[in-house]
C-alpha cells in the first residue's frame, strides 16, 4: 500500500500545508492538540475539503483539485474510526457492526464477521443498545463497524482520547492484533507518545499544519531533538512479551539481554511489543544501587550526552542491545563524571511504564 | 350522550378532513424543515416567516387569501378546476386545504427541531461506511426523526380539527360539506336548545385535542432519548 497526500487548506488565520507519503502499516500523524492533525484526516477521508491538494493510493488518484477530481467520501473506502464512536443510537451493535458490510458492495462473509467479533470481543454485545456500552465497548464496535465495510485504508483519529487510562490499556492490544492481523494499512492520529511508540512504525510529525519531520517510528521518537515536545523525548524499545506475574499484576517483557518489569499488560507471551521510555523517567548511577523500590536497573555503557540545556542533559546509553536515552541534570553529570564508554546502571521505575 | 345524525356528520367529516391536511402535508412540511434545518440559500428567512404566517395573522385573513387565491376565480383555483377539476370553494377539500395551512407551521416547526437535534457526525459516519446522501436519509437521519414527524403530525391534525376561522371564512359552514366540528359547535350555539348538542361536540373535541397533545409529548420525549449520539 502506497498513500500519497499533499493538501493546502485554510481555515480561519489557521493554514495547513502539509504532504507526506506513508508505505503501509500503522502511520502515525504525531502533534500537539490544534496543530491541524484532525484537519489532515478529515481531508483524507473527504469530509473535508481541502483549497487544494492531492490523494493517491496506490496508483489510484482520489482527490485532485488539479484535475477538478474529488471521490466523495462513501465511494473512498476508506474506514474511519473517530474520536468518539458515533454509534447508530437507534439501531442494536449487530446492526451497527453490519451497517457498512451492506454497502460494501463485494461485502464481508459471516466467517469475516465472526473473526473480527471475534478479534475485538464484542461476541456477547451483539444484542445490546449503543447507550447501554462502556466508552471501551463502544469505541471497540466503532472499531468493528469500520472493519466491516472493508476498507482499503483505516483511519483513526485519536481513538483513545476519550477514554481513561484502564480503558486505553484494555483496547491498545486490539489495535495492536488489528495492525498484526489483518494487514489493512493505518493513518493513527494522536498526541500521545505512548500510543505513536506502541503502534506506530512511520511517525509524521504535524505542527502548525505542517509537516515537521517524518520517517521511521525508532528513529523520530529516539532522536533528541526538536520534533518532540522537550518532555516527551525518550527511547523506544523494542520487546517480547516473556510472561505475566499475576500475583503482583507485572509483565515481564525480554528487550535484549534484559527482562523488563512493565505494569501488567493484555497481551500473550511471545507478543512483540514496543516500549517508550520517556528520558526524564530514567536515572542513572554509577554502582549497582542497593535497596532501591525501582525494579530495572541496567547495567550498561554511555555511548555520547547532550550539552547542557536548561541545566539537563540527555544521556544515551548502550543497555544489553538496547538504547535507553536518560534526562539528568548538568549538576550530576558533574558530580558523577559521565562521559562516552563509563559503564553505568539505568534504573527505571516500573511504575513510569505505565499507559 | 347519544349523538344526533347530524352531529355524527360534524365529528365524521373533521376526522376526514383533519386525517387529509395531515397527509398531503407532510411530504411538504418534511422538505421544508429539512431546507429550514439544513439549507444555506437566499430568502431563507422569508420562507420561514412564510410558513409562520398563518400562526401569527388572524385566521379570518387567512381563510380570505385561501378565497382570493383557491376561490373559483382565484389564479390558482381557476387552474386547478379547470384542468384537474380539484375544486376547493365550498367543498370538504376547501376544509382540508384551510386544515393543512393553519397546521402547517407546527408541524414544520415540529420535524425541524428533530432534525437540528440529529448529530451531523453520525451522518459523517454514516458516510464513511459507504452510504450515499439519499441511504444516509434513510437508514440514519429517518430513523431518528421519526418520532418528531409522527409528534408533528399529530399536532396537525389536533390544530386541523379545531380549525374554525379560516375555515368559514373560505369555505363557510354548509352542514355535510364544510361544517366541522367546530363550524357545528359555532352553529348549535346559535340556535336555541342547541346548548346540550354544543356541550356533547365539545366533551369530544376536547378529548381528541387532549390525547393528541399527550401522545405528541410522549413522542418528543422520545426523540429526545433517541438522538443522543452514543
Amino acid at each position: 500500500m502506497n498513500l500519497e497526500v499533499e493538501a493546502r487548506h485554510r481555515i480561519g488565520t489557521f493554514a495547513i500545508d502539509a504532504a507526506f507519503q506513508s508505505g503501509g502499516g500503522v502511520t502515525a500523524l504525531f502533534g500537539r492538540s490544534g496543530s491541524g492533525k484532525t484537519s489532515l484526516i478529515n481531508i483524507i477521508a473527504g469530509l473535508l475539503r481541502p483549497d487544494s491538494g492531492r490523494i493517491v493510493v496506490d496508483g489510484e488518484v482520489i482527490a485532485d483539485s488539479g484535475r477538478g477530481l474529488f471521490t466523495p467520501v462513501h465511494r473512498r473506502r476508506f474506514g474511519y474510526v473517530f474520536q468518539e464512536p458515533r454509534l447508530f443510537p437507534h439501531l442494536s451493535v449487530r446492526k451497527n457492526l453490519a451497517y457498512g458490510r451492506w454497502f460494501a458492495g463485494i461485502g464481508t462473509s459471516p466467517a469475516e464477521f465472526a473473526k473480527i467479533v471475534e478479534m475485538l470481543g464484542v461476541g456477547n454485545l451483539l444484542d445490546r443498545r449503543p447507550e447501554t456500552l462502556s466508552g471501551g465497548e463502544r469505541q471497540r464496535v466503532a472499531i468493528g463497524r469500520a472493519l466491516l465495510a472493508a476498507p482499503r485504508l483505516l483511519l483513526m483519529d485519536e481513538p483513545l482520547a476519550a477514554l481513561d487510562d484502564a480503558r486505553k490499556a484494555e483496547i491498545l492490544p486490539y489495535l495492536e492484533r488489528l495492525r498484526d492481523e489483518t494487514g489493512i494499512p493505518i493513518v493513527y492520529v494522536s498526541h500521545s507518545v505512548a500510543e505513536v511508540a506502541r503502534l506506530a512504525e512511520q511517525v509524521i510529525v504535524i505542527d502548525n499544519g505542517r509537516v515537521k519531520a517524518s520517517g521511521a517510528a525508532a528513529a523520530i521518537l529516539g532522536q533528541a531533538t526538536a520534533h518532540l515536545p522537550r518532555r516527551e523525548t525518550g527511547a523506544l524499545i523494542e520487546g517480547l512479551v516473556e510472561r505475566h506475574d499475576s500475583a503482583h499484576g507485572l509483565t515481564l517483557v525480554r528487550a535484549g539481554e534484559y527482562l523488563l518489569h512493565v505494569p501488567h499488560l493484555f497481551a500473550p507471551p511471545g507478543h512483540p511489543l514496543r516500549l517508550y521510555i520517556a528520558a526524564r523517567d530514567v536515572m542513572l548511577a554509577t554502582t549497582r544501587p542497593q535497596g532501591i523500590s525501582a525494579l530495572n536497573i541496567l547495567p550498561g555503557t554511555i555511548v555520547d550526552l547532550t550539552p547542557a540545556h536548561e541545566g539537563s542533559v540527555d544521556v544515551r546509553i548502550a543497555c544489553g542491545g538496547n538504547l535507553v536515552l536518560a534526562r539528568i541534570t548538568a549538576l550530576s553529570r558533574e558530580t558523577l563524571e559521565l562521559e562516552p564508554g563509563k559503564a553505568v546502571h539505568a534504573i527505571i521505575k516500573t511504575v513510569a511504564l505505565d499507559y | 350522550m347519544a349523538l344526533s345524525d347530524a352531529e355524527w356528520t360534524a365529528v365524521r367529516l373533521s376526522l376526514r378532513v383533519a386525517t387529509v391536511a395531515m397527509i398531503f402535508s407532510l411530504p411538504l412540511a418534511l422538505a421544508v424543515a429539512m431546507a429550514l434545518a439544513r439549507g444555506r440559500f437566499w430568502g431563507k428567512s422569508f420562507l420561514n416567516g412564510l410558513v409562520h404566517m398563518p400562526l401569527i395573522l388572524p385566521p379570518v385573513v387567512t381563510g380570505f387569501v385561501l378565497l382570493l387565491v383557491f376561490g373559483r376565480r382565484g389564479p390558482i383555483g381557476a387552474f386547478l378546476a379547470e384542468y384537474l377539476g380539484l375544486v376547493f370553494s365550498f367543498r370538504w377539500t376547501g376544509a382540508a386545504l384551510a386544515a393543512a395551512i393553519m397546521g402547517f407551521p407546527l408541524m414544520v416547526r415540529s420535524i425541524r427541531l428533530s432534525i437540528e437535534a440529529v448529530d451531523r457526525k453520525l451522518e459523517d459516519a454514516a458516510a464513511t461506511l459507504g452510504a450515499n446522501s439519499a441511504w444516509i436519509f434513510l437508514t440514519v437521519t429517518l430513523p431518528l426523526i421519526l418520532s418528531g414527524i409522527v409528534a408533528g403530525m399529530v399536532l396537525s391534525f389536533a390544530k386541523a380539527m379545531g380549525e374554525f376561522g379560516a375555515t368559514i371564512t373560505f369555505v363557510s359552514n354548509i352542514p355535510g360539506e364544510t361544517q366541522t366540528l367546530s363550524l357545528a359547535i359555532y352553529s348549535l350555539t346559535q340556535v336555541p336548545g342547541g346548548d346540550a348538542g354544543a356541550m356533547r361536540l365539545t366533551v369530544i373535541s376536547v378529548i381528541v385535542s387532549m390525547a393528541a397533545l399527550m401522545l405528541s409529548e410522549l413522542l418528543a420525549t422520545a426523540v429526545a432519548r433517541r438522538t443522543v449520539a452514543a
